[in-house]
């Protein structure tokens, strides 16, 4: 079993930390406060190659492995979480899909460009009333000719203010459920959109997320993405995969979280000593580090079994559990560690707590992915 | 104008925030510590990237070192550079300087036309800035140190030296050496859409001695005409000097002190 890093895997993440260190960790604070979407840094990241890691060179990608995308998210994810979701989710959800499972005409026309990030791409499964449970879509794709007439609300939809294109789930077909809801890749500039409410959330605020409200809004039936009644199923692949993704995301915040940490400590004096000294706060730092390499290698794994092209559905739900909670109590701990300076804006450890706390929920609950897990479990 | 074709030396060197010297051995302690791209070497390749995308051309990375050095290779070719040359062989360990900038002479002369060379000003490890000048020296060619600035115009480079309290402007016609400072052009950012590419392996040639046509007189340690006998941290441990007595008195120590140590 080798856990060595190929050459081209170590000169991916460098050069994603050397681009994190300088571009995103000085202004993350800021774009936070703001809430403001980093449009510059996307527009450079995507000169860069980072907004088609996984896509092939023929389509404009940089044909990364699975390994070295995880290693780059958790690069910029260290520096500024909201810009690794919005990589990440563009990325995951908002191309590979399209890579995936798009015909060649479809490809031919959207990939490229989302590829090298001029277009940027968001993905809308969850609603008002269906998170957890996808099946239950309530909007609806009705056949009309050559179009599809999309009618429904959309609810936290990362980038779908900024975003160009949409994949976009409805049902095509209420009583067959799961089966019966389709994947259409949705322009933008599609007559019958509305980007809604902006929320004013707790964490990754920098990275927008909207309610998308469609009205009676026409998608050639050339935009149907794979075959009619194979939504969820793509769209699950697609999460599995984005999974992998937020899960080196949530260890890019706990390695921040814990770096800030391991600093303060060594700075700050009580008792006449800095409190890195004390065993408290050393049992929190080694708890903090362990759970870290734990959370890294789980992720790593499923990244791998993907580049094997072997299934990673399970793995990726543990390493996002885990990955998640890890981040969590990683930045709890931190935020302890740096007591009341923690709960303040201008410590890092503070913007940690509330990003860790988002990454828990999105891109499937805990909760959910405990279903998958046992559910994997138990069936075997 | 023609396109230019451009040489640039790197080396990859342990990053010598993290080395400690061992007290012991006055070794250099390079257990797990990482190598990098020489950091002037990175203004070196700007440099010449800068003038190629601007004048069309090729930029080729010569390196020296073990098979593992083909790694800042790679480096360099994820920021841009069109191809690049790994001069690898046991038999040139212990090269000192002058024997180094030999054998990068003679991988130059392979590489036939050159307009321009660049190499960083010094390597963070031995610190010596020879290599250059006597890269220079061996191609005899004209050389240009300290640069900051380069620019070609009308068939001439135009290179503006950083010395230590002036400016100074060169012009020099092709072909010629010119080593760049850190105060040089700032390096850009690798891209991953070259990575694939630049770890294919396909644009990287390795060269051994036998390719190079080198005489065993000209090769390695025992060939080279300097040895490192000892590396030591500098003692910088600076005692205060205390002076007693009348302000007047004070200040008439003072100014002896000053006029013994050669300071007045």
């Amino acid at each position: 079993m080798d856990f060595s890093f190929t050459r081209a895997q170590v000169l991916a993440r460098d050069m994603a930390r050397s681009f994190a260190r300088t571009e995103l960790a000085p202004f993350a604070q800021e774009r936070d406060e703001q809430a403001r979407f980093p449009a510059e840094v996307i527009a450079k990241m995507g000169s860069l190659g980072f907004m088609g890691m996984c896509i092939p060179r023929e389509y404009g990608g940089s044909a990364l492995d699975g390994v070295s995308y995880v290693l780059v998210i958790e690069e910029l994810a260290s520096a500024c979480a909201s810009t690794a979701i919005i990589v990440s989710v563009h990325n995951s959800v908002g191309v590979y899909p399209i890579y995936l499972m798009g015909s060649e005409e479809q490809k031919k026309k959207y990939v490229p460009d989302l590829a090298a990030g001029r277009k940027l791409g968001a993905f809308a499964l969850t609603e008002p009333n269906v998170g957890s449970d996808p099946a239950s879509i309530e909007t609806s794709a009705r056949s009309d000719g050559d179009f599809f007439i999309i009618n429904g609300t959309k609810t936290f939809i990362t980038s779908a203010g900024t975003s160009d294109t949409v994949i976009v789930m409805a049902s095509t077909d209420r009583a067959r459920r799961g089966r019966g809801i389709s994947a259409f890749i949705v322009e933008k500039s599609f007559p019958g959109i509305t980007v809604g409410t902006h929320e004013n959330k707790l964490g990754i605020r920098a990275s927008d997320t909207c309610e998308l409200i469609f009205e009676n809004c026409r998608v050639p039936r050339a935009n149907l993405l794979g075959p009619e009644g194979a939504g969820l199923r793509a769209a699950l692949n697609a999460l599995g995969f984005g999974r992998v993704g937020v899960a080196a995301q949530a260890i890019g915040v706990a390695r921040c979280a814990m770096e800030k940490a391991v600093h303060y400590s060594r700075e700050r004096n009580q008792f006449g000593k800095p409190i890195g000294s004390f065993q408290a706060i050393q049992w929190m730092i080694a708890d903090m580090a362990t759970e870290i390499e734990a959370a890294r290698l789980l992720t790593l794994r499923a990244a791998k079994l993907k580049d094997d092209g072997r299934p990673f559905a399970t793995e990726g739900s543990m390493a996002k559990l885990f990955a998640s909670e890890t981040a969590m109590r990683t930045a709890t701990k931190a935020v302890q560690i740096h007591g009341g300076y923690g709960c303040m804006k201008d410590y890092v450890v503070e913007r940690c707590f509330r990003d860790a706390k988002v990454i828990e929920i999105y891109e499937g609950t805990s909760e959910i992915q405990r279903l998958i897990i046992s559910g994997s479990v138990i069936k075997k | 104008m023609a396109p230019l074709s451009i040489i640039v030396t790197v080396k990859q060197v342990p990053d010598t925030n993290e080395v400690r010297i061992d007290p012991k051995t006055n070794s250099l302690m390079r257990e797990g510590i990482p190598s990098i791209l020489n950091p002037e070497d990175a203004n070196a390749v700007e440099a010449a990237l800068r003038l190629r995308d601007e004048h069309g051309g090729t930029v080729t990375a010569i390196t020296m070192g073990p098979p593992q050095a083909e790694a800042v290779l790679e480096e360099v070719m994820c920021l841009g550079v069109d191809r690049a040359v790994l001069l690898s062989d046991r038999a040139f360990a212990g090269s000192d300087t002058l024997l180094t900038a030999f054998t990068l002479s003679r991988a130059v002369l392979k590489l036939k036309t050159f307009d321009l060379i660049l190499c960083g000003r010094q390597a963070i490890d031995g610190d010596t800035a020879q290599v250059g000048p006597q890269l220079a020296g061996f191609l005899d060619i004209p050389q240009v140190t300290y640069a900051e600035e380069i620019v070609f115009v009308e068939g001439v480079f135009r290179i503006q030296r950083g010395l230590e309290h002036t400016r100074e402007l060169v012009a020099a016609r092709p072909p010629v050496l010119v080593t760049v400072n850190a105060s040089g052009p700032v390096p850009r950012y690798g891209s991953l859409y070259a990575l694939a590419g630049a770890c294919s392996g396909e644009h990287i040639k390795l060269w051994s001695a036998k390719d190079l046509n080198l005489p065993a007189s000209m090769l390695g340690l025992g060939a080279s005409p300097t040895a490192v006998k000892k590396i030591f941290e500098p003692d910088r441990s600076v005692k205060g000097e205390v002076f007693e007595g009348s302000e007047k008195e004070m200040a008439a120590q003072l100014v002896a002190r000053l006029r013994e140590t050669g300071c007045l």
